[in-house]
């Protein structure tokens, strides 16, 4: 087990070690759902929530599962069937006590279970051998990285509607060298701690 | 066979329903899943630094395209509609880790390298959307010819930023030096950022502005808000 302290883990994983700028996870929504901030706002929150859930429960299970039975190669087809389930039960709850939030953040939640970021954490986590407390701040510092992210990168592509593209960069392709600029932006933070 | 519902042009004769040519021509080319339908950006992005592991994510992605088509396309009349996406994700799944026992098994080197990305191929929506969009409507044969030729649309574009950022990044192609770098005494100064995270953003980007010229997509009559 790694003996890095959690609140390294989770400045790290919002700043230093972003999941989205560095580990390039959650790419295909980050790129389709951040037109608008109030959108990318929304679908952050989501992913936030779900992913420090999936995380704290996908340890526990490979941790307390798992590892005892010594079936470590299923690993894969039991995460994502964890966060696919995890996913469908919030949906479940959410609309069934509190409908103002479920017609809030409803329509993102099926968008999360092909989320790469929330699988990739819990992929990662495991990789690279955290405690429990480590792996629930990785789960919260991944996901408020990457809100960070499309938070930022909405507000750009709103005020970019009134710049002048050139044609065949019009699109995606802007986008990803706007993204690269933001990744070098954020490598700047890189002094700051080091996991 | 000839009784499915095709979505894309008319049912012929023979094994591939007589449209094997066009379905390979979209996967590759006018489809391309990623410059066109801008999917799976995640592993073109993460394992491109240097030209080999482009070259066996892309082998990793193929083979559980094809096989996970295969068996959609196989299951597509006994699997019930609503529980369509878990025996999806079931059989990606399946093939996901067959290819990742391989690599640990075979080339363990490299199976660290990819690290988690290997694994990743499960969300890698070019798997899903195909295995959604095509291998339910059609008979297995064309499912696994979609499935190659969308694998094949995707090494094109993972080796060619593959290719750029090493070229630009260390000087080398497959670990072979092709430009001297200063560090070792030659003419070429590194540009390290390609092999660093923006590097690939940047690459990409370029690619697929590229791609759009070439294409001529982006015309004015459909332009969209950047």
């Amino acid at each position: 087990m790694s003996e890095v302290s959690p609140w390294v883990i989770l400045i790290a994983s919002i700043f230093t070690s972003n999941i989205l700028l560095t580990n390039f996870l959650g790419m295909c929504s980050f790129l389709a759902c951040s037109r608008q901030v109030g959108t990318a706002l929304g679908l952050g929150t989501a992913v936030v929530f779900v992913m420090i859930c999936t995380a704290a429960l996908n340890w526990c299970i490979y941790t307390y599962v798992l590892i005892p039975l010594g079936i470590e190669h299923l690993w894969f087809i039991i995460a994502i069937a964890v966060i696919a389930a995890f996913v469908q039960f919030v949906e479940m709850f959410v609309e069934r006590f509190s409908p103002t939030l479920y017609h809030a953040l409803g329509i993102f939640l099926p968008l999360i279970t092909v989320n790469c970021a929330i699988l990739g954490a819990s992929l990662l986590m495991i990789t690279r051998h955290y405690g429990f407390l480590q792996s629930v701040a990785f789960g919260f510092g991944g996901g408020v990285g990457w809100m960070l992210a499309i938070v930022l990168m909405a507000g750009l592509r709103q005020k970019m509607t009134y710049s002048d593209v050139p044609r065949p960069f019009k699109g995606v392709a802007v986008v990803m060298i706007i993204t690269g600029i933001m990744a070098m932006i954020f490598m700047g933070f890189a002094g700051m701690v080091k996991i | 066979m000839a009784n499915s519902p095709a979505p894309i042009g008319g049912c012929g004769s023979g094994i591939c329903c007589g449209k094997g040519k066009e379905t390979f021509k979209a996967g590759v080319w006018v489809t391309n899943p990623i410059a066109i339908q801008i999917l799976g950006i995640c592993s073109a992005l993460a394992v491109t630094t240097t030209l080999m592991n482009s070259l066996v994510m892309s082998i990793a992605l193929t083979f559980v395209c094809v096989g996970s088509n295969l068996f959609v396309s196989l299951l597509r009349d006994v699997t019930p509609r609503r529980v369509r996406m878990i025996a999806e994700v079931a059989i990606i799944a399946t093939f996901v880790i067959i290819f990742d026992l391989l690599l640990k098994a075979f080339y363990f080197e490299m199976s660290e390298q990819l690290g988690p990305y290997v694994g990743l191929i499960i969300t890698n929506c070019i798997v899903m959307g195909r295995a959604e969009a095509f291998a339910l409507q059609n008979p297995p044969v064309v499912s696994m010819l979609d499935g190659f030729a969308n694998g094949i649309g995707y090494t094109i574009v993972l080796c060619s930023v593959g290719f750029f950022r090493e070229l630009l990044g260390a000087g080398q192609l497959f670990g072979y030096t092709i430009m001297e770098t200063v560090a070792n005494k030659g003419w070429y100064p590194q540009n390290v950022v390609m092999i660093l995270a923006p590097g690939a953003f940047i690459t990409l980007g370029f690619l697929i502005a590229l791609y759009n010229y070439m294409s001529g997509a982006n015309d004015p009559d459909k332009e969209t808000s950047p």
